[in-house]
């Protein structure tokens, strides 16, 4: 007797079958899986890639200095910037982070530091929630609270709209750093007799700033980008800016506005507008990222 | 008298501070949590005045149309009838097309990312996902509106029509601008959320599950068949509801390629019209109060009713997963 046992004592294997037919499928299918994901793959990087480097192809030949600092030429006409845009996108973010900031960040420290039960639960679905709904909405609240009532469109209506919409990106980023400061850290500021104000303040907001500041800049380059909510509330201008109860241009409105036009120039211009938008967001958002990288790994 | 009246002044608030940060406690404490409270009451009011501001608006046409509002034609200033009806059929063609396109090529790239991408290539490959989904959206419809609907009224379009005629979708008159256009650039729009979340929650399934396979004998396609694709299943359905969400309420880039414009009901892709978004950003200009206001907003809380049902589920299921209660192979 041979000390191995008969094939059919072994235990079965399900994914070993002897039967070369069976290899054959088996490897088969394998391929056809690895093909299918890496042709997927090259179709989603090669689309997204090729719209990323067409538009800045297109756009990146009219940039020069008067594109900056001009205001839009006549319809027509040849030359003219967004400058206009470039300043009304820069004070309706302001705008939207004297809101922003305080609402979301406030509401961050409350979640990690004070937050238990179902009270903080709700909270935090709520946040969930104003994250997930389509800004267009914000305009409309924006559009119905403020322009309506003032018989105007305004920068302050644009920047309560994209304020509101910075809040949930605040208040999760924050959270969620303000959580990885270790407990030992607060632990000890409270041991040495600090108030719990006081170790909030000085001991778990200090060790977490570099990702509050990540959390406020991203929310800046998304509300930054953002057209929909502008468009009942900014509602644009050729002009620059002349106080916060008067309409104001926004960079993405100047793209969308000048996207439709008949005039080429202009279209170019929408182009190299949206090379702009696209590069400031990306670097800032890149930028503090890179420049805060190192957070998670200090502790 | 002016100076010790101020120097007492002073006195007064550094005893009230020293009260606040020093001398008791218990009050500091209480402050700060107030005033923590406080703005915690206003995010939440955000919320709620959004909400409140939709439904008190709509109340009108609420009153008057019921549910025709959904049934309704169109928006009719003239005959001060107004309805959704369109403008629904538009936003859930659109937004079923970008999910059918998205999702397997959205998948399958997830799985290239996670299973077979070459190590080195992996940070720049996430780098560009994270890149693309920072894009603005106004930047994609001006792609849509100058590049894509362009070659889709050349090309795209009679080639879908020789080739695939015979399906009620590819018929009708060419329009470059419509449905079509509006679905692709969703789903352009919508592939690096898919392909990040599923990612993530691929990613999530342990290692001993992919290996005790892999030692089976089993090949890459089982052990993502048998291994991965189970245990990230909950995760992936909460990833796609999520850009379900997103599909439904994008504003910009539909807007900008889809026409606004009704065409005799059909089941042409090629045909334009719209969708619950772009009639609020289209319309609005022309809002008188009254009715046609009231409308508006209503559209807009159907928008906001239908994204928030997508968006609770989404995110009670990537919770789901988030809380490690995945990676079974029975599951």
């Amino acid at each position: 007797m041979s000390s191995t046992p008969k094939a059919s004592e072994r235990p079965t294997n399900p994914f070993q079958m002897p039967s070369t037919a069976h290899h054959v499928i088996r490897q088969f299918s394998n391929a056809l899986c690895i093909a299918f994901a890496v042709l997927t793959a090259a179709f989603a990087i090669i689309v997204l890639l090729y719209l990323i480097i067409y538009i800045t192809l297109q756009g990146l030949p009219f940039l020069n200095l008067s594109f900056f600092t001009e205001l839009p030429g006549a319809f027509g006409s040849s030359g003219g910037g967004i400058g206009e845009a470039i300043q009304g996108t820069l004070i309706l973010v302001g705008l939207a982070s004297v809101i922003g900031i305080p609402l979301g960040l406030f509401t961050a420290i409350y979640l990690s530091e004070f937050g238990t039960g179902w009270f903080s639960q709700a909270v935090r679905f709520m946040v969930d929630v104003l994250n997930g709904i389509p800004t267009i909405i914000f305009g409309l609240f924006a559009w119905v609270l403020i322009v309506i009532p003032t018989h105007g469109f305004s920068a302050l209506s644009g920047g309560v709209a994209l304020g509101i919409i910075m809040i949930p990106i605040v208040a999760r980023t924050a959270e969620d750093v303000l959580r990885l400061v270790p407990q030992e850290l607060r632990e000890a500021s409270l041991a040495l007799g600090a108030t719990q104000s006081r170790t909030i303040l000085q001991v778990v907001i200090p060790a977490a700033t570099s990702g509050i500041v990540t959390g406020i800049v991203l929310a800046m380059a998304r509300v930054a980008g953002e057209t929909a909510p502008l468009l009942m509330t900014a509602f644009g201008s050729t002009f620059w800016f002349t106080g916060v109860m008067q309409p104001v241009d926004a960079l993405p409105l100047r793209i969308f506005v000048f996207t439709d036009s008949p005039y080429p120039v202009q279209i170019n211009q929408a182009y190299a507008g949206s090379v702009v938008l696209v590069v400031l967001i990306l670097l800032t958002s890149f930028a503090v990222r890179w420049a805060t990288g190192g957070f998670k790994r200090r502790f | 008298m002016q100076g010790k009246i101020a120097t007492t002044g002073e006195e007064g608030l550094r005893s009230l501070l020293s009260t606040l940060t020093g001398g008791n406690r218990r009050l500091s404490d209480i402050l700060f949590q107030g005033v923590t409270a406080l703005f915690v009451l206003l995010t939440l009011a955000s919320v709620f005045g959004i909400a409140w501001v939709l439904v008190s608006y709509s109340l009108p046409t609420l009153a008057t149309f019921g549910w025709h509002f959904l049934t309704n034609q169109a928006f009719d200033p003239v005959h001060n009838i107004y309805g959704v009806a369109p403008a629904i059929f538009g936003t859930l063609v659109t937004s079923f097309f970008a999910i059918i396109f998205a999702v397997p090529i959205g998948l399958g790239a997830a799985i290239f990312l996670v299973e077979f991408c070459p190590r080195p290539l992996r940070p720049a490959l996430s780098f560009i996902m994270d890149m693309l989904a920072a894009v603005p959206s106004v930047v994609y419809g001006l792609w849509g509106f100058l590049v894509m609907a362009p070659w889709l009224i050349s090309t795209g379009e009679p080639w879908l029509h020789r080739y695939l005629g015979f399906l009620p979708f590819f018929d009708g008159q060419y329009h470059g601008l419509g449905l079509l256009a509006a679905g692709m650039i969703l789903v352009i729009m919508i592939l690096p959320l898919i392909i990040s979340v599923s990612r993530e929650v691929m990613l999530t399934v342990p290692r001993s599950q992919r290996e005790a396979l892999l030692a089976l004998g089993a090949t890459r396609w089982e052990v993502i068949r048998h291994a991965i694709l189970p245990g990230a299943r909950i995760g992936i359905v909460g990833g796609i509801i999520l850009a379900l969400g997103r599909a439904l309420g994008e504003t910009m880039a539909v807007t900008m390629v889809i026409g606004n414009q009704a065409t005799a009901p059909s089941w042409s892709l090629f045909n334009t019209g719209y969708t619950l978004a772009s009639v609020i950003a289209n319309q609005f200009g022309e809002a008188t109060p009254g009715l046609f206001l009231s409308a508006l907003i209503e559209t807009g809380l159907l928008v906001f009713i239908i994204t928030l049902i997508a968006n609770i589920l989404a995110r009670l299921l990537v919770s789901h997963v988030g809380r490690g209660r995945i990676g079974g192979l029975a599951a």
